[in-house]
């Protein structure tokens, strides 16, 4: 099919007719394609008014049924006309027809159909309709499983709306942040209204509509005018004002698409999708993000399809979308249409296509005695009209070809007369209008329902807001406009401006007469014998699984909705929703708000994931900490791990070597002869002030008065139910002044809980806390040649007597300022050197200078964990996992047993804690020594053949030592300590190992090695 | 997404703040005193209201101070704010309370 040209467009309207013209720019053809053949429209066309121009109908496939769908409405209501739009991986998936504008090359494919629309195997669907009944899904669900998983697959592939594309997205998208006094949702003559009275007082307004521009409903009308102007003109005047205020922002293709807290919306700006092509240093989407003092809704309102026997032919559309088709794009969406309708709307669709050059069919009218003003011009145009009469049904193969009318009985529940076929080519549909409360109700207001005009209008506001126009129930254009006026300047007020209400211009709008409101029109048949009668288009739910629902027992519409899916399509029931409610209320037999109202959520139309995203992401998306040393890292061929949000070296691979045989050389070298350890990213904190020794004396849990100055203490930090945070060696570096070191993930929430306490528990105490995190570089020299590497750098006396294990000194290394700490954490002699951070990368090169001789070996975090563990020093957060006491670890050692308080102390005292049967820390030795235990892996101590078995534990740390010369593991078990010697069982998948139970350390058990 | 007051820096968005549950929970002076019962309490117990709402806020990308607002759970409007220290307003149509000397 590709390549074929279609023929010129026949449903334009020609200059022979006065109004035929429309706003697309004539003199600006346009071509594109669509399902590979080629149609030309007009700038200023939407895909959907250029599709009609070309009388193209047939347009997309249903999501269950796979039947033939067209167009339904004219903007961001439309269900059926769902697009795939494809520009090489610029794909996109379910965009309206309604809302695409037209540019030169522009690609568009429909969905749901294979392998192509007019004929569609998935249509088969259709005559298996009995296998999809309301509550599909749940029923199927009741199957088991193994049935549902056979026929997942079939219906992934039949059901679905457009493909997800397959790449990364190549575009941009921006977000911007706005504050201002008003926002207006919406630019139709409400809008305009309230926009222009709050900007006219100086507050800051931000004007947003979804449509390509300004006026709304007043850009489809041709029988009004404000001002002696027609409309149009009227609407060029507003915004030509508004643009010359340098207060107001004025957003096109711009949809408030969501309404939170504190009167903070977001809004979906498409900034260069209507070009076509990709625009240098401009975004493709916008996210605004607006906090606004006050906000004005002028949503407007969503025509009402009328429910019949199969209306969702191709070519049953909104009565408003077809007269905006004609009036604004100069299309005739049908040469022959019948218009169906429950008020004097219809009659303005008829006027307006009789008046382009349309054959009016007939109007078939549901109330018994029309008449008024647009009656009369009717009928003295000498159009058809059949009173009191229903459409029984809509005829035609993928494209409606007539229509069954008959007249209906007085209640308008049956028919009264036969039924007569009439020739048509379109059936427009006039069911009367619905606010489009959907941000009024995103922003919890609750929404009343008006019984004598079957609406829901805004009821009581929960933000500070208020809604004018459709919106808000007022349908006609002059009470539109005189309301934002008016509320426009009291929003102002509100907001703190001063200003008059300018004075409301006449408007000369049709008179129209009351509606007749029927739910369901009466057919030949009872719903669901032969036919379908739509309710929600996109997600394919009829009158009659709405009335299954009601027989099955739901009461809720809440309960109706997720059982039949009516409203959950992309299109949240914009259409659908109120028709559902009444058709389930009136079949139950009650009252509509005893059915209760469905509440919508953000976003109003679907919104691509990158406008959310914006520009956090890829390297954007999260920052990634690194060290001074990181450069001299990847020079030199490490690999990397993530830690929380810091970068760190795993290991050095030599060439040919894999991550086992580099670890253990690492951790060889590091208690043979030294290696060297970047521990920049350990997280350091200064706490200074008179009370800085107290207040670590209550953090912690061991005692820190009396230490020395230049004497460093490890420190173990609980919450207060007595669970080890987070641990960490810390010096005194004056009378007045720590230097506390924390684990490299615990770092921020640790600062955190100690600002917290010393701002609501203890603000007696004097302490000042700063991050130091990123000012210090570390490198830890490590091993029994460390003491030999640092004296070649350093004059300082590095003697175990002079420099003793848990100091500091201070001093130079390399020539640079440096505070060197004689801690550990192999359990070997260790220096670890700190240095201002724009050194640490010229530390680090002149300690491997300095090493070279004694075969100075860097590693990374992988060895670091296997030295830990050997020596059996926990890691908090991996050995334990906020549910694990000091004493638990075996460290009741820290635990100070004359303080009276500390964070932590009471908690350890409750009698559940004392539970010897805990679960504790212990080692565990595998039988074979070559076998690393898996971490997390459960133990045991009842084997059977499969689960459930009684567990006693995991395994948190496990490691080959190539120190100790066997595999080695951390783990915590129940009654851990009272079990060494124990024989127990670690299940895996297909076999299991046996552990033997020991103390937790594995290496140099009586810590001789410390000084070297 | 809500705006939070700060008493230091002013209104800002929420997702600069730290949320701390329930204000007015002070740590007991003396710990060893409470009984296994009462340290629970303390530990977990939060009184979950619905409705005006005494709680804490901490500007984690501004200032860093704690403070208290009174905040309805349900609404989310924003009635009060006070610094740690000051004596808690009033909840919405309730009588000014006399300063409660052992919270903080
Ligand atoms: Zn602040």
């Amino acid at each position: 099919m590709t390549g074929m040209n279609s023929p010129h467009q026949t449903n334009r309207i020609t200059g022979t007719h006065v109004k035929g013209g429309g706003r697309v720019d004539r003199s600006r053809p346009v071509s594109f394609t669509f399902d590979g053949t080629s149609f030309s429209g007009f700038e200023g066309d939407t895909l959907a008014s250029a599709l009609l121009a070309n009388d193209v109908h047939l347009i997309g496939r249903s999501f269950k049924y796979h039947r033939p769908r067209g167009l339904l409405g004219l903007g961001s209501e439309e269900p059926n006309a769902l697009i795939q739009l494809a520009r090489g991986n610029r794909t996109e998936p379910n965009t309206r027809a309604t809302q695409i504008e037209l540019f030169d090359g522009l690609v568009a494919q429909s969905q749901n159909r294979w392998p192509c629309l007019k004929f569609d195997v998935g249509a088969v669907n259709q005559l298996f309709h009995k296998l999809f009944p309301a509550g599909f899904y749940y029923k199927t669900f009741m199957w088991p499983a193994s049935f549902w998983m056979a026929y997942e697959h079939v219906i992934r592939h039949a059901a679905g709306l457009g493909k997800a594309p397959e790449g990364p997205d190549p575009d941009r998208y921006e977000r911007m942040h706005a504050h201002c006094d008003i926002l207006v949702a919406g630019g139709g003559p409400s809008g305009l209204a309230a926009a222009l009275a709050a900007a006219r007082t100086g507050a800051r307004v931000i004007l947003a509509d979804e449509s390509t521009e300004f006026g709304g409903s007043l850009l489809s009308e041709d029988d009004v005018e404000i001002d002696g102007l027609p409309a149009a003109d009227w609407v060029a005047q507003v915004v030509a004002e508004l643009r010359s205020m340098p207060e107001v922002t004025l957003l096109t293709r711009s949809t408030v698409n969501g309404y939170y807290d504190h009167n903070y919306l977001t809004i979906a700006e498409r900034v260069t999708d209507h070009i076509g092509a990709v625009v240098p240093n401009v975004p493709r989407q916008r996210i605004w993000k607006v906090r606004a003092k006050r906000v004005v809704l002028a949503t407007g309102t969503i025509e009402r399809p009328l429910v019949f026997r199969d209306n969702d032919r191709p070519g049953v559309m909104l009565s408003s979308a077809v007269r905006g088709y004609a009036v604004r794009y100069g299309v005739l969406a049908g040469q022959r249409p019948l218009i169906v309708t429950s008020n004097d709307d219809g009659y303005r669709t008829a006027l307006a296509m009789h008046d382009r050059g349309a054959r009016i069919a007939c109007i078939v009218d549901l109330r018994t005695e029309p008449d008024g003003a647009l009656v009369d011009a009717a009928r003295s145009r000498g159009i058809e009209i059949h009173a009191g009469h229903s459409l029984v049904g809509s005829l035609g193969r993928g494209r409606v070809q007539g229509a069954e009318i008959a007249r209906m009985t007085g209640d308008g529940t049956g028919l009264n007369g036969a039924v007569r076929r009439v020739d048509c080519d379109l059936i427009a549909m006039a069911g009367g209008f619905n606010p489009t409360v959907h941000l009024f109700s995103q922003s919890r207001g609750k929404l009343t329902w008006d019984p004598e005009r079957f609406i829901f209008v805004p009821g009581t506001n929960h933000e500070p807001q208020v809604s004018v126009g459709g919106c808000n129930g007022d349908f006609t254009v002059a009470q539109a406009i005189k309301d934002g006026l008016q509320k426009g300047v009291e929003m102002a007020r509100e907001a703190g401006f001063t200003g008059r209400k300018p004075a409301a211009p006449e408007v000369s709008e049709p008179k129209s007469t009351a509606e007749r409101t029927l739910w369901l029109l009466p057919s030949t048949r009872p719903v669901g014998h032969k036919g379908k009668h739509f309710v929600d288009f996109q997600n394919d739910v009829t009158a009659a699984d709405l009335k299954l629902a009601t027989r099955e027992g739901y009461r809720s519409i809440e309960h109706v909705k997720r059982y039949t899916t009516t409203g959950m399509a992309t299109d949240q029931g914009k259409t659908s929703n109120v028709n559902a409610l009444a058709i389930v209320s009136e079949t139950l037999g009650v009252d509509v708000t005893q059915v209760g109202t469905t509440t919508f959520r953000p976003p109003y139309t679907p919104t691509t994931i990158g406008a959310y995203g914006g520009r956090d992401i890829g390297a954007l998306f999260d920052p990634v900490r690194t060290t001074a040393m990181d450069g001299w890292h990847r020079e030199n061929g490490a690999t990397f791990e993530h830690v929380g949000q810091w970068m760190r070296a795993w290991y050095y691979p030599k060439k040919g070597e894999t991550l086992r045989q580099a670890v253990d050389r690492e951790c060889l070298a590091a208690r043979t002869g030294v290696g060297l350890l970047d521990a920049s990213t350990l997280g350091k904190i200064d706490v200074h002030g008179p009370d800085a020794a107290e207040f670590l004396n209550r953090i912690y849990s061991n005692a820190w008065l009396k230490l020395g100055i230049g004497r460093c203490r490890y420190g173990l930090m609980l919450k207060d139910d007595g669970m080890v945070m987070d641990d960490g060696v810390t010096t005194r570096i004056a009378e007045d002044r720590f230097h506390m070191t924390t684990t490299t993930g615990g770092a921020a929430g640790v600062l955190a809980w100690m600002e917290e306490h010393l701002q609501t528990e203890w603000p007696e105490l004097k302490v000042h806390l700063t991050s130091v995190t990123e000012q210090w570089a570390v490198a830890s020299i490590v091993g029994p040649k460390s003491r030999d590497v640092l004296a070649k750098l350093n004059d300082l006396d590095l003697s175990n007597d002079a420099f003793p294990f848990m100091s500091m000194r201070e001093g130079t290394v390399a020539g640079i300022p440096a505070r060197v700490y004689r801690i550990s954490f192999t359990g070997d002699l260790a220096f670890e050197v700190n240095v201002p951070r724009r050194y640490g990368r010229a530390l680090w090169e002149a300690v491997m200078a300095a090493g070279a001789e004694f075969d100075i070996t860097p590693y990374g975090t992988e060895a670091m964990h296997v030295l830990r563990a050997e020596r059996g020093f926990i890691i908090v957060g991996q050995d334990t996992d906020g549910s694990v006491t000091p004493s638990d670890l075996g460290m009741d050692w820290i635990v100070s047993k004359t303080k009276p308080d500390f964070i932590g102390k009471r908690g350890m005292a409750r009698p559940d804690l004392q539970d010897p049967h805990r679960k504790q820390l212990v080692g565990l030795l595998t039988e074979d020594p070559n076998e690393v235990l898996p971490e997390g892996a459960h133990v045991v101590a009842d084997l059977k053949p499969q689960p459930p078995m009684v567990m006693l534990g995991h395994v948190t740390s496990s490691y080959y030592s190539p120190n100790v010369g066997r595999s080695i593991a951390l783990a915590v078990i129940k009654g851990g300590h009272g079990r060494h010697g124990q024989t127990l069982s670690v299940p895996l998948v297909g076999r299991s190992l046996k552990v033997t139970v020991c103390e937790p350390v594995f290496f140099d058990k009586d810590g001789s090695r410390k000084d070297g | 997404m809500q705006q939070i007051p700060c008493p230091w820096c002013g209104p800002r968005d929420d997702w600069e703040f730290h949320y701390g549950a329930e204000a007015h929970v002070a740590r007991p002076e003396t710990p060893s005193d409470k009984s296994d019962e009462d340290w629970m309490g303390y530990l977990y117990l939060r009184s979950n209201t619905k409705g005006p709402f005494r709680e804490r806020w901490m500007h984690a990308a501004g200032c860093r101070r704690w403070f208290n607002v009174i905040r309805n759970t349900v609404s989310h409007e924003v009635f009060a704010v006070y610094k740690i220290g000051e004596t808690p307003p009033p909840l919405p149509g309730e009588a000014p309370a006399a300063p409660d000397t052992t919270e903080r």
